[in-house]
């Protein structure tokens, strides 16, 4: 697949998970005007819903993903081997130079996110600016704008938001599904259909970490390791850098949660023991990129 | 029949003008792609221009020995942008190999090294020299995609009909394929 179809195909993706979440919030939007008495009324707040949080992700996704990290710009003045290596690696692989963020935290990590390669953002923790050599940090940033060039960016961010906000809402109609059955003996037709929306959603939970899984697929990383290499055509560098991760004593960022642990170049959410919460191992193992990236 | 036949004409006319016209749009395209790509390479050029005379004046107190390097940094400026794509690229490349002795000679001053105005030139050059390396990657990866369309059948007899012309890698003396060291 070259950069062309891979930028397609991101972008396909991309409306697909949209088109997704609205089959998802509208039927839910149904199921709950059914519970009140006005389906119409439930499809309609359901619609104006998720149109607003489709804006909301696709115009300022990244922003709020950066606001979750605590991520906050890199001054030139403060950082200037950074921003160097930013601008270098941009001017390489033909994009604006994006806007860079850190965030403090002596982890090693990075991420890039935003809608494309105009209007987006790389972020890298302050550990990976001061514990990185040259070589090794211009591989980390070449992995992330081509993340950014091939439209990875906007995929994940729609990941991060929307299935972010379904699986809040499942969790929230739960517990009102719970909760009403302790306390409101509801009987007859009405039980039945909230017993039985209350085993959809259920059933939704588990589903949208597959989709998760799915959509984040651990190609994505291999490709990107490839792709950065060919921008700073160094792979030992990236490699390097991985080792440097693998081996850290501390390798958790404070800052990442679940829905943004993708995002990051290695998992964030690793502990040193390497237990990996399975649900969520979004990332190939790290042996086997080394080893892969050492063979390029 | 002779509706069918003058179809078939019809339609394989209109196929080569389409043919004629996409591969024309591809070319003015990737032409654009390699000078915008070489505007780039023109920009840190400059801004290495521009940072030079900072770096001489910083060392010049410091740096007996290396007097040589330093005029023939000087000398060498003002070829960065003004000459030939091969002139700037040879004077480029002077100019990182005399940049590389002027940093490791520094490292015997350690009065220079930590003044705060130097360590701020050396990353600022640092940066650039790297800047440089990637638009020439850029620019030279560009130049590539021209210069396939250009040679590639068929888009060749388009490329010679319309008169486009392949482009210059940038590119001085064997310099890429050999990392070179410098000796103290």
């Amino acid at each position: 697949m070259n950069l062309y179809e891979h930028v397609s195909s991101n972008k396909r993706k991309s409306f697909l998970l949209i088109a997704l979440f609205f089959i998802i919030i509208v039927t839910l939007g149904y199921f709950f005007g059914f519970y009140i008495g006005a389906p119409v009324i439930g499809l309609l707040i359901a619609f104006v819903f998720s149109t607003i949080m489709v804006l909301i992700s696709y115009y300022s996704g990244d922003k709020l993903i950066l606001k979750m990290s605590h991520a906050t710009p890199a001054d030139r003045k403060k950082y200037p081997h950074l921003v160097n290596t930013v601008e270098g690696l941009s001017i390489a692989a033909g994009i604006p130079t994006p806007k860079i963020y850190v965030i403090n935290d002596t982890a090693i990590n990075a991420f890039a996110t935003g809608r494309d390669p105009k209007n987006a953002s790389v972020t890298v923790t302050t550990g990976a600016v001061t514990r990185l050599k040259r070589d090794e940090l211009e591989g980390v940033i070449a992995h992330e704008l081509s993340h950014i060039r091939n439209y990875d960016i906007r995929m994940m961010m729609f990941v991060v938001i929307l299935v972010g906000i379904v699986a809040l809402l499942s969790d929230f109609f739960l517990r009102t599904i719970i909760y009403n059955k302790r306390h409101r003996e509801i009987k007859g037709p009405i039980a039945a259909l909230l017993i039985l929306l209350g085993f959809i959603l259920a059933l939704l939970a588990p589903l949208i970490s597959q989709l998760i899984k799915f959509a984040v697929s651990r190609q994505r990383e291999y490709l990107a390791d490839a792709d950065g290499s060919l921008l700073s055509r160094n792979p030992q560098g990236l490699a390097n850098a991985l080792t440097k991760i693998k081996n850290d004593k501390e390798p958790l960022v404070e800052a990442a949660n679940k829905a943004t642990a993708h995002l990051f170049i290695e998992n964030p959410l690793r502990t040193f023991k390497g237990r990996i919460n399975s649900l969520f191992s979004t990332h190939p193992p790290i042996q086997e990129r080394i080893k892969r990236l050492q063979r390029l | 029949m002779a509706s069918i036949i003058l179809g078939v004409i019809f339609g394989i006319l209109a196929f080569i003008v389409l043919f004629i016209i996409v591969t024309f749009n591809s070319l003015i395209m990737l032409r654009n792609r390699v000078d915008n790509a070489w505007s780039q390479i023109d920009v840190q050029l400059k801004r290495r221009y521009d940072l030079i005379p900072n770096l001489v004046n910083a060392v010049k107190g410091y740096i007996k020995h290396e007097r040589g390097t330093l005029t023939e940094i000087t000398k060498m400026r003002s070829k960065l942008i003004s000459g030939s794509m091969s002139e700037k690229a040879k004077a480029s490349d002077a100019i990182s190999n005399a940049l590389k002795t002027i940093f490791a000679v520094s490292e015997d001053y350690p009065k220079l090294q930590a003044s705060e105005n130097f360590k701020m030139l050396q990353e600022e050059l640092a940066g650039t020299e790297s800047k440089i390396a990637f638009s020439r990657q850029f620019y030279n990866d560009n130049v590539m995609s021209l210069n396939n369309k250009i040679q590639q059948f068929p888009s060749n007899i388009i490329a010679n009909w319309l008169n486009f012309k392949e482009k210059e890698f940038f590119k001085s003396e064997e310099r890429e394929k050999k990392p070179v060291k410098v000796e103290f």
